[in-house]
């Protein structure tokens, strides 16, 4: 059990403490700029309107699994087994499907089974709370991706195209603008919303900044706790839905690394990993941020191995920068 | 830990039956009986199963991870992680595989020492950013475990180095069992060396005891005078110098280099220690408890494929035995408390 100090907030810390997430947020949208500018020169053709909508279905669908990531780790928590989430549900849409249930139930079934394996995550975490979230997910990470290897084994099952309006949810526009990135952005306007301006809101960062305290305050820490890991799993079964809509097929390896990405992203937009801290809007600038330099990477054929390089070294520099020299940034 | 000590003690001298409740209770027997019942069960199923060559292939096998164990222990008992240890495994093999290939090295141990050197660096820098940087170890381990695999394929130019390009002498390394005058392979004499030096390490020196602090209680270490940043610093050095260590066993053993080897290798090496009672928030943890932990682990990935359990089976078994074992722990950890209270309060 981490001790934590507890935080005094006077008036002239807040101030302060405002003034430096105006800073990180700008110098986020610094980086973001950056990176478009870097990406136009690259490309000529970079910056035109279905261009950079193009763009965004490219890593769109990761980031779905980034909303409610930002909520674990504001908790003080984390959830690595959202790419074996991502896999299994994934695989169980595919041969439910196969098996000629119709695509709608399909994704119902699709999303019970994250909402499931979110839940199993939750029910042990909170019903053995001494257990570090890092090792319970570790676990079921190892135990989703098995159980969905053990349904496909090495094959793939398809055929999800056959079902137009299916492809159509990745592939599918409304003039330049895809229907993910739509519904996306109005997802994240509702985990922004709920985060900033609701109660449930500020007991993730009660419970997050110090979890025996929002006990004593009377916010029922594990139930909230069970609730985000349920919507954690439930958001990765959206982006094993999105996946499968793109490959039209699924397998039992797809989705490997996305926790690390998801996780990055969240990271990179402020919310440290401690918990208590950071906001939504950074996250969902970081996401672009981290979309559009791999996505502008790969227009000049970066190798996809520099590119982890720059995202890694871009995550730690970041994260970085405010802690060495903390006067000079807090005030 | 006085505490804990006292509570023992005090047990101890109560009543015999404490003494079986505390041995049943027991991190490590437990586990060993776990082994032993599975041991059993699968020379039950598969008689082949507890012969010379099964154990000896299965200990070389898993001695990268063995080895591994050992490091990410000491991580853990400051209350850090390190997840980045597949790729600087990668990429201080690969260094050594190529510096081989290119005939810079010719002599095995000199490509162990670079190897050892390369990994050390990396965990020293890793090591550099947590303690100054003052990054947490999750997140700086997240970002050079994309760095340094990066950096593995950039060296490498994406491409192998096979078996005809590394030198004999290397190869055999993994074979033969000249370290010990041919009495055992030499790959499982370095991991029992390595486990023997962390025994008495943790046990019986300053520093190992400066780690357990720094992990039971940061605070209370800075303040008993303890320099928590130099140990950090040099646990994670440590740990880098066992993955130089690892990537060169495991270039030797596969007999090849490749820019995604050991890709995952952490999380088998995290589930083996956390198997082996390793607490994950900092403090508590043995050496002979890790070794269970990487024993009961090589035996099942090892045994599944010899009872005729198909190899997809395997990581959905793997994944529950580790739950299991982790809420199992736990129950018991409850247990014990609750005893311990029914101690005081009589």
């Amino acid at each position: 059990m981490t001790t934590k100090t507890v935080r005094i907030i006077d008036a002239t810390k807040k101030k302060s403490l405002k003034q430096f997430l105006l800073r990180w947020e700008s110098f986020l949208i610094l980086i973001f700029i950056l990176v478009n500018i870097m990406n136009s020169i690259i490309s000529t053709n970079y910056l035109s309107v279905s261009g950079l909508f193009l763009a965004t279905s490219s890593f769109v669908e990761k980031a779905f699994i980034a909303l409610p990531m930002a909520y674990v780790l504001i908790l003080g928590e984390i959830d690595i087994s959202v790419g074996s989430t991502v896999a299994l549900s994934a695989v169980i849409l595919s041969i439910s499907y196969n098996a000629g249930i119709p695509m709608g139930i399909c994704i119902i079934i699709c999303l019970l089974i994250g909402a499931l394996c979110g839940f199993i995550n939750g029910f042990i975490l909170t019903k053995f709370t001494e257990l570090a979230p890092m090792i319970v997910t570790l676990g079921t990470m190892i135990l989703y991706r098995g159980i969905a290897e053990a349904i496909l084994e090495s094959n793939a099952s398809g055929g999800l195209n056959s079902v137009s309006w299916f492809s159509k949810l990745y592939w599918g526009t409304i003039g330049p603008v895809p229907y993910m990135l739509i519904i996306f952005i109005i997802m994240a306007i509702i985990f922004g919303v709920v985060l900033h301006k609701t109660t449930f809101g500020r007991r993730l960062y009660a419970i997050g900044s110090n979890r025996i305290m929002a006990a004593y305050a009377g916010i029922h820490v594990q139930g909230t706790r069970l609730f985000v890991y349920t919507l954690t799993g439930t958001f990765s079964a959206v982006t094993a839905i999105f996946l499968a809509a793109r490959m039209g097929s699924s397998r039992s390896n797809i989705a490997l690394g996305y926790e690390m990405e998801a996780i990055s992203m969240v990271v990179l937009g402020g919310i440290s990993s401690a918990g208590g801290k950071g906001n939504f809007p950074g996250t969902v600038i970081a996401i672009f941020i981290v979309g559009f330099l791999r996505y502008g990477l790969g227009l000049i054929n970066v190798h996809s191995q520099v590119m982890s390089v720059v995202i890694g070294a871009l995550l730690i520099i970041a994260v970085m920068l405010p802690n060495i020299k903390p006067q000079k940034v807090l005030h | 830990m006085e505490l804990l000590l006292l509570r023992e003690m005090r047990c101890v001298n109560l009543e015999k039956k404490w003494v079986f409740k505390k041995l049943f209770a027991s991190r490590e027997i437990s586990l060993l009986l776990v082994l032993v019942i599975l041991c059993m069960f699968f020379q039950y199923r598969n008689s082949s199963f507890l012969s010379v060559q099964t154990i000896i292939d299965m200990l070389k096998n898993y001695s990268t991870t063995m080895v591994l164990s050992l490091g990410m222990m000491c991580v853990l008992l400051i209350g850090g992680i390190d997840i980045s240890i597949g790729s600087t495994v990668a990429f201080s093999g690969m260094c050594s595989a190529l510096l081989m290939r290119d005939g810079i090295l010719s002599s095995t141990f000199l490509s162990f020492a670079v190897s050892i050197l390369i990994g050390l660096t990396c965990g020293f820098i890793i090591g550099l950013v947590i303690t100054k940087g003052k990054v947490l170890p999750i997140i700086t381990t997240l970002g050079f475990m994309n760095i340094i695999r990066g950096i593995t394929y950039l060296v490498s130019n994406s491409q192998w180095v096979s078996a005809y390009q590394i030198p004999e002498s290397f190869k055999k390394f993994a074979q033969e069992s000249y370290l010990t005058y041919g009495q055992i392979n030499n790959m499982i004499a370095i991991t029992a060396v390595c486990y023997i030096i962390f025994f008495i390490i943790m046990k019986w020196t300053r520093l190992g005891r400066k780690i357990y602090a720094i992990g039971s209680n940061p605070e209370a270490a800075l303040i008993s005078g303890i320099k928590i940043n130099r140990v950090r610093l040099f646990v994670y050095s440590l740990m880098g110098a066992l993955c130089g260590l690892a990537g060169a066993l495991w270039v030797s053993v596969y007999a090849s280099a490749q820019g995604d080897m050991a890709t995952g290798i952490e999380m088998d090496v995290i589930a083996s220690c956390v198997l082996g009672g390793v607490s994950l928030s900092g403090g508590r943890g043995s050496v002979v408890g890790v070794f269970l932990g990487g024993l009961t682990m090589a035996i099942i990935s090892k045994a599944l494929p010899l009872i005729g359990i198909s190899a997809y089976w395997q990581s959905m078994i793997k994944g529950a035995v580790i739950i299991l074992a982790i809420i199992m722990n736990v129950v018991t950890q409850r247990v014990i408390a609750k005893n311990h209270q029914k101690l005081r309060e009589a």
